[in-house]
């Protein structure tokens, strides 16, 4: 701080050139004073220590049968000590479920089923859409004309329906879920990339670029993809979101994870008919998914705003 | 405004077409035997020749392609090979179901969403404000077959034997019935003219069908099957038009010419509803707009929950038991609908948008 107050030349410079270096502290800054980019980051660690260290937290193995090791039965409510259930029986606190396993124990292990799906779903996503975005805005012309055809034909469908048709196509099962799901989010990273592509393609620092002899890829690396990165990870972050809600809905309709896996869609689905007698079978696997959904959610609107220059609430002062 | 509409419609078609391809070989590589899946697995090899000739699956790809192309240029969708049914009557049975849900959903999120989101920003960062928005952050986090099977757990039976009741599925109580209304004032149809299908189209709009033929005991008991569905379909969109309307309100709110509005000493009432709302109303169509693609998938999942016989739910069937015709018909219904959505969705931008109208002018 003190060494704002000197004016002298020097330090001028020495400004400047700090000043890109820090553009993702500045970023860390804006995120850390919005509440909600707080609460989703606090949301996402949290589940992240879970998956984790599930098989510290879990009671039991989620696949494991309390048949003949403990005296339960088959979808008894919640059991908690400290609720009032009698000490003599075995404290089980989510309930058993329709197989008789320790329901707490499979919602743990399904935070990294959905963590997974989350981030390979978007990963695939991603580096698909990117290549394609990149090389439409890029080469133009036919290649463009193809590619952005062919995707807007994918984007007249409904998401999950097309999500449910590629399934029956290629099987159900929680990798051809994720793929479905990751084929269906390739439009969207495309259009973002092929619109980063197309502002800067005219650029003097691209043609400059260009003009010392870097190849297409090195100047897609090196000029282009910083420009798209701000709203990639933007729509990568809201993405995971969907991804999540989308494979719980697959694995619900029975197309995704197949039980026993401890996938919560598909707990869900295989008790949605106990709904009246069993809430709890229910209630539980869908709370985890709203509160990883939540998080990411949380996140990833912290993350626009913090990142977007029109939005310069706190960072006034930084910027002067 | 019409050159530009039609300039928009145009470019539709290369994407109607692409959706054609697409709809006719995704639901030809879903794996297994129609005929298998139809007659049984049991089903002798002769059979199964048979069945394929009736259905013209002999012929090879391409040729099944044509015909099936020709065919829709003729408006005629085929027959279900489950039901044995033309597909275009099943069309008119399930279609309205989707619809009256997507509409009762559409209906709630934009009445509640959009109040919500002017009352959020109109007092930022007050208590109101910071619930609705985590409200609205829940809402969008939400799984819909969760919250639908919740709702229905509570409505049907915490709150069993008291007023706030409500049927947990289907979409009219079993042994009431809705008299088509062209049965009502004698309408003579015979069935299987196009004239029959748009008539039963209509009729099959359960609540429009009640009230033009004033039948107030199914108009209330549909209504209250429709309840919890609409309502576990209306959550997400409701909360992210809240969001948009809050966020494009405080936008607009910090503008000059709301300042001068409020300088001339206009009442709020009016500075908000005709200077800021009529600005900040084209992000809040758009996402209106994108909602009708959630209401389509979200549709799928709440069918499903609730035992709704719609589109969304006799699709997925159809996939299950590789009945083409029905794929093919219904998922070219919802695509070319979303598309004529987007359509509508932009031609009305050049409405509200003075600026958009300058554009199509070039």
């Amino acid at each position: 701080m003190a060494t704002l107050e000197r004016t002298t030349p020097g330090v001028e410079t020495e400004r400047k050139e700090v000043a890109p270096a820090s553009l993702w502290r500045i970023t860390l800054r804006r995120l850390i004073k919005r509440r909600s980019a707080v609460a989703g980051m606090v949301i996402l660690g949290f589940l992240v220590l879970v998956a984790i260290f599930a098989p510290l937290i879990a009671p039991y193995s989620p696949t494991q049968v309390l048949i003949g090791v403990e005296d339960v039965k088959r979808r008894s409510a919640p059991c908690i000590h400290l609720l009032g259930c009698p000490e003599d029986q075995p404290q089980h606190i989510m309930g058993i479920d329709g197989n008789v396993r320790d329901q707490f124990s499979r919602v743990i292990y399904g935070t990294r089923f959905s963590l997974f799906v989350g981030f390979t779903t978007v990963g695939v996503g991603i580096v698909i859409g990117v290549t394609l975005g990149a090389i439409a805005g890029y080469f133009g012309g036919r290649s463009d004309n193809l590619i952005m055809r062919v995707l807007d034909v994918l984007l007249a469908f409904p998401s999950l329906l097309l999500a449910i048709a590629i399934v029956a196509v290629i099987g159900p099962g929680l990798q051809n879920a994720l793929l479905a799901i990751a084929i269906v989010s390739i439009p969207a990273y495309a259009r973002v990339m092929r619109a980063s592509v197309l502002s800067v393609k005219e650029s003097e620092y691209v043609a400059a670029s260009r003009a010392l002899g870097s190849s297409s890829f090195q100047v897609l690396r090196d000029s282009v993809l910083p420009n798209a990165i701000t709203p990639l990870i933007v729509l990568a972050t809201l993405g995971i979101a969907t991804a999540i809600l989308d494979a719980a809905a697959l694995s619900f309709l029975g197309l995704g994870a197949q039980p026993p896996t401890p996938e919560w869609g598909t707990m869900l689905g295989t008790e949605r008919n106990q709904v009246f007698t069993s809430p709890h079978l229910v209630f539980f696997p869908g709370l985890a998914i709203m509160i990883t959904v939540l998080g990411f959610n949380l996140l990833g609107d912290g993350l626009r705003d913090a990142l977007d220059p029109r939005l310069d609430h706190g960072s006034a002062k930084s910027k002067s | 405004m019409l050159q530009y509409g039609a300039r928009r419609l145009l470019s539709a078609i290369p994407v109607l077409i692409g959706i054609l391809v697409v709809v006719f070989f995704l639901s030809r590589s879903i794996p297994g035997d129609p005929c298998k899946a139809m007659l049984g697995e049991k089903a002798s090899a002769e059979t199964c020749e048979r069945f394929a000739v009736a259905n013209g699956l002999d012929k090879p790809l391409p040729a099944q392609f044509v015909v099936f192309v020709g065919k829709i240029l003729q408006g005629d969708l085929g027959e279900s090979i489950r039901f044995s049914r033309p597909v275009v009557l099943i069309l008119a049975e399930r279609l309205p179901t989707t619809i009256e849900l997507a509409l009762a959903a559409l209906v709630i999120a934009v009445v509640v969403g959009i109040p919500l989101g002017i009352i959020s920003a109109l007092r930022h960062n007050s208590a109101t404000d910071v619930a609705t928005m985590v409200g609205a952050n829940i809402g969008v986090s939400m799984p819909v077959f969760w919250l639908g099977l919740m709702l229905a757990y509570l409505f049907a039976i915490v709150f069993k034997d008291t007023a706030l009741a409500l049927p947990p599925s289907g979409r009219i109580t079993p042994g009431l019935s809705a008299t088509p209304f062209y049965e009502v004032y004698g309408l003579g149809v015979t069935e299987g003219t196009p004239w029959f299908l748009i008539l039963e189209f209509f009729a099959n709009l359960y609540i429009f069908n009640s009230i033009i033929t004033a039948n107030w005991e199914v108009l209330l008991d549909v209504s209250r099957h429709m309840i919890l569905p609409a309502v576990a379909l209306a959550t997400i969109p409701l909360a992210i038009i809240a969001r948009m309307t809050r966020s494009s309100l405080l936008d607009v709110l910090g503008r000059e010419y709301v300042k001068a509005a409020r300088a001339k000493g206009l009442r709020e009432r009016l500075v908000v509803l005709r200077h800021a709302m009529r600005n900040a109303f084209l992000p809040i169509v758009t996402i209106i707009g994108l909602s009708l693609g959630l209401l389509l998938n979200g549709a799928v999942l709440t069918e499903t929950v609730f035992g709704l016989a719609g589109v969304g739910r006799i699709l997925f069937e159809a996939i299950t038991a590789r009945d083409f015709p029905i794929i093919q018909a219904f998922t070219l219904v919802i695509a070319i609908n979303y598309v004529l959505l987007n359509l509508v969705v932009d031609l009305s931008y050049s409405r509200l948008d003075p600026r958009v109208r300058l554009e199509s002018k070039d």
